[in-house]
């Protein structure tokens, strides 16, 4: 056991912060650039590779004692009375795998990033925040405790922050970091009730600890629902569910590879990530769950059915994102904890890939980002075409492609999962999947077939992406295509058991997996009757649904609903009420009433002061002659 | 207290007022400067009439006090009013109230 059998851990974590710190202070701190470009690579790249290493080294260690978990105290935070707040790390197989999503995918999208943002004159920083990024999210998962968990949170709520409003020279990027932090603050607050109501009853908040209580035979003094349902808030802000989804569409203002990396593969899978972790409550709490699924489900609808008519390829795969998180939490909310990490570990795969994947057509084509200027690119850029193809057949759910493998068992749990599975989640989620290959693959046929729509001038510069990005690009192609061998359900049964269905529903199983095949299939090959044909065919579909499609466009108008409802009402209040009447008013009109009453005062005093010797000296009679007839009188 | 002594007490109040009365009235700064002198001397008499009757010397002591006090004060007050006069040929103290503060 030499220091890294005693720290590893630790050192997984503290590995990018290195990174970041060296990157940090070269290319930001002392005025600008100090380092290199090829130096900052290779700092940014090496720390979260390394950081991979030693993950696969751990997990072969965890394998090799037979998947006990590994814990590792690194430092007492704070003791007080009698509960000590520690930093420790904890090591289990869902702590493995999300450790190794995030420093595998992280350290591709690294490697990525060197390409893709070679030219931007704020490189180093660039990579800083990426590294930056990854030590919160790492501290996040490989957190005992919740605290460590939520101050990782916070970070990768931080980096994202930062790292949406990069470009921050264009206010509309600055305004979206700033609508993606607090509509997580928001969620923040749910969280931080939830801990506090569970450290307050348990006296802990080790996460462990916390699920071995309510698996105990004398279940905590406290509603495990309501636990449940603040914790979840908290995930429905970091992973975009209803009602706080909002900031993840804007979040793309980022450069593509924090898109790929933070609001598609790790950070947002951060709330599933929670609540499989705390799947102890979730359990013993059957309404929380509930709500979960319904949240779940309705989030995958509504952001499949907004992603059906976008126009820019990158708000396309946010709301694809938004819907498979809505998928994962059906998944959590029926009972299938692993079923929802293997969904985050392909979506990861493929997610990634196609973020990448557009990324690299955004690059090639010099910017563009609207998918009606594009089209007929697959010969100009085979790489990139193929590798996204591979990705949108993964995530349309077509076998034998990773996205099929995790769909198909989230629609079977939703069908069949005795706690809250029900024909008609299922009904939903399959109609879903199906818009799912249905959007993908028109996403695909506009940017890649038929004839091409780019400008003149654009059209010149089209090429292939450098090495440093289709490397990756073939890397996660291949993940997208093999991830569903992984069975991640089944490899974390043993830590979150998977939900037993009736057996008189096993009968069922085939047919329900044909029928997922069917609607996937069915949405491709629909995808491609109407965008593969003539244009005129997709418009006049356009023109017989004018009306929804309308509503599809404007998202619904929940952003302008929030603003109505929420923004509009609290700038009013903070403008009369708080402003006006409270600080101009109440706390400027007692200071300024306070020194016009002195002015008024002086005034009056002012006019004694007349100059007159005899009328200070009839003062000082007056005021000697009452003095003595007042001590007199009381004599 | 005897007779003589409750006399020389109505003086000296009779001095005092007196003093007092002239501060307030007159206008001439020389004439204000000495009724200050008559209120002084007014308060040395009671001080004098006590430590009479007491048989203690602070009283006296006192008095020394006071007469050095009011030396010193003429002795300023005096080429104050001087210097004023100087100024304004005045010896009208209202004359001077634009000299408040």
């Amino acid at each position: 056991m030499g220091f890294l059998g005693q720290h590893g851990l630790l050192m997984i974590a503290l590995l990018p912060l290195i990174g970041f710190l060296i990157n940090g202070t070269l290319s930001t701190a002392f005025g600008g650039n100090r380092s290199s470009k090829s130096m900052v690579t290779a700092v940014a790249c090496a720390f979260p590779l390394l950081a991979f290493l030693l993950t696969v080294r751990i997990f072969f260690s965890l394998q090799a004692q037979n998947y006990d978990a590994i814990v590792e105290h690194a430092y007492q935070w704070a003791q007080i009375d009698t509960s000590s707040f520690n930093i420790d790390f904890y090591f289990d197989r869902l702590t493995a795998i999300m450790t190794l999503i995030v420093t595998g995918v992280g350290s591709a999208i690294h490697i990525y990033s060197t390409g893709y943002m070679k030219d931007d004159k704020s490189y180093g920083r660039f990579m800083a925040y990426l590294n930056l990024f990854l030590f919160f999210m790492l501290l996040l998962v490989l957190g005992r405790s919740m605290l460590v968990l939520f101050v990782g949170w916070e970070g990768v709520g931080l980096a994202s922050y930062l790292l949406i409003g990069f470009w921050f020279e264009d206010r509309a990027n600055a305004a979206a970091g700033k609508k993606a932090f607090v509509t997580n603050r928001i969620g923040d607050a749910g969280f931080l009730l939830g801990m506090f109501l569970l450290h307050k009853t348990l006296g802990t908040l080790d996460m462990d600890v916390i699920n071995a209580a309510f698996n105990s035979a004398t279940l905590p003094a406290v509603s495990a629902s309501l636990v449940g349902i603040l914790l979840f808030i908290g995930a429905t802000g970091k992973s975009a569910q209803i009602p706080l989804y909002v900031w993840l569409p804007d979040a793309m203002a980022g450069p593509t590879p924090v898109s790929a990396l933070i609001h598609a593969a790790t950070m947002v899978t951060a709330g599933v990530y929670l609540t499989a972790r705390l799947s102890g409550i979730y359990m013993h709490a059957p309404e929380a769950s509930h709500v979960i699924a319904v949240i779940g489900v309705a989030t995958a609808f509504f952001a499949a059915t907004i992603a059906l008519v976008q126009t820019d390829i990158k708000k396309v795969l946010a709301y694809s994102t938004v819907s498979q998180l809505g998928f994962m939490f059906l998944a959590l909310g029926v009972g299938a904890y692993g079923v929802a990490i293997f969904h985050v570990v392909t979506h990861a795969f493929f997610k990634a890939c196609l973020f990448l994947g557009a990324g690299s057509v955004i690059h090639s084509l010099s910017g563009e980002q609207d998918i009606r200027k594009m089209g007929a690119l697959r010969k100009k850029i085979p790489i990139t075409f193929f590798t996204f193809a591979v990705a949108t057949i993964a995530i349309a759910g077509i076998p034998p492609l990773a996205g099929f493998w995790s769909k198909d068992e989230i629609l079977w749990y939703a069908y069949a999962s005795p706690n809250g599975g029900s024909p008609i989640l299922w009904g939903v989620a399959a109609l879903t999947a199906l818009m799912t290959a249905f959007y993908m693959f028109r996403l695909l046929w506009l940017v890649f077939f038929g004839k091409s729509r780019v400008d003149h001038e654009v059209e010149h510069h089209i090429h292939e992406s450098p090495a440093s990005m289709t490397g990756v690009l073939i890397v996660l192609a291949v993940l997208s295509a093999v991830g569903g061998a992984l069975q991640l359900g089944h490899y974390l049964e043993p830590q979150l058991p998977l939900p037993l269905v009736p057996e008189s529903l096993e009968h069922l199983e085939l047919t329900l997996k044909i029928v997922s095949i069917v609607l996937a299939v069915g949405g491709t090959l629909l995808a491609i009757f109407v965008f593969g044909g003539p244009p005129s065919r997709a418009e006049s579909l356009a023109k017989t649904f004018a009306a929804p499609r309308r509503l599809l466009s404007g998202k619904y108008f929940v952003d302008e609903l929030y603003n109505n409802l929420l923004a509009k009402p609290l700038a009013w209040i903070s403008e009369h009420i708080f402003l006006g009447l409270g600080d101009r008013r109440l706390i400027d009109g007692t200071l300024n009433g306070i020194g016009s009453f002195g002015q008024f005062a002086s005034g009056v005093l002012g006019k004694i002061q007349n100059g007159s010797l005899h009328f200070y000296a009839l003062f000082v009679m007056v005021g000697v002659v009452s003095a003595l007839l007042w001590s007199w009188s009381r004599a | 207290m005897d007779k003589q002594h409750q006399l020389l007490l109505w003086l000296s109040i009779a001095l005092f007022s007196l003093g007092l009365l002239g501060v307030v009235i007159r206008r001439n700064a020389l004439v204000m400067l000495m009724c200050m002198e008559l209120m002084l001397n007014g308060v040395n008499l009671s001080l004098v009439t006590f430590m009479n009757q007491n048989g203690q010397a602070a009283g006296g002591v006192l008095v020394f006090l006071v007469f050095v006090v009011a030396t010193a004060e003429i002795a300023i007050a005096i080429p104050i009013v001087l210097l004023l006069v100087k100024q304004k040929r005045s010896l009208d103290v209202d004359a001077y109230s634009d000299l408040k503060g």
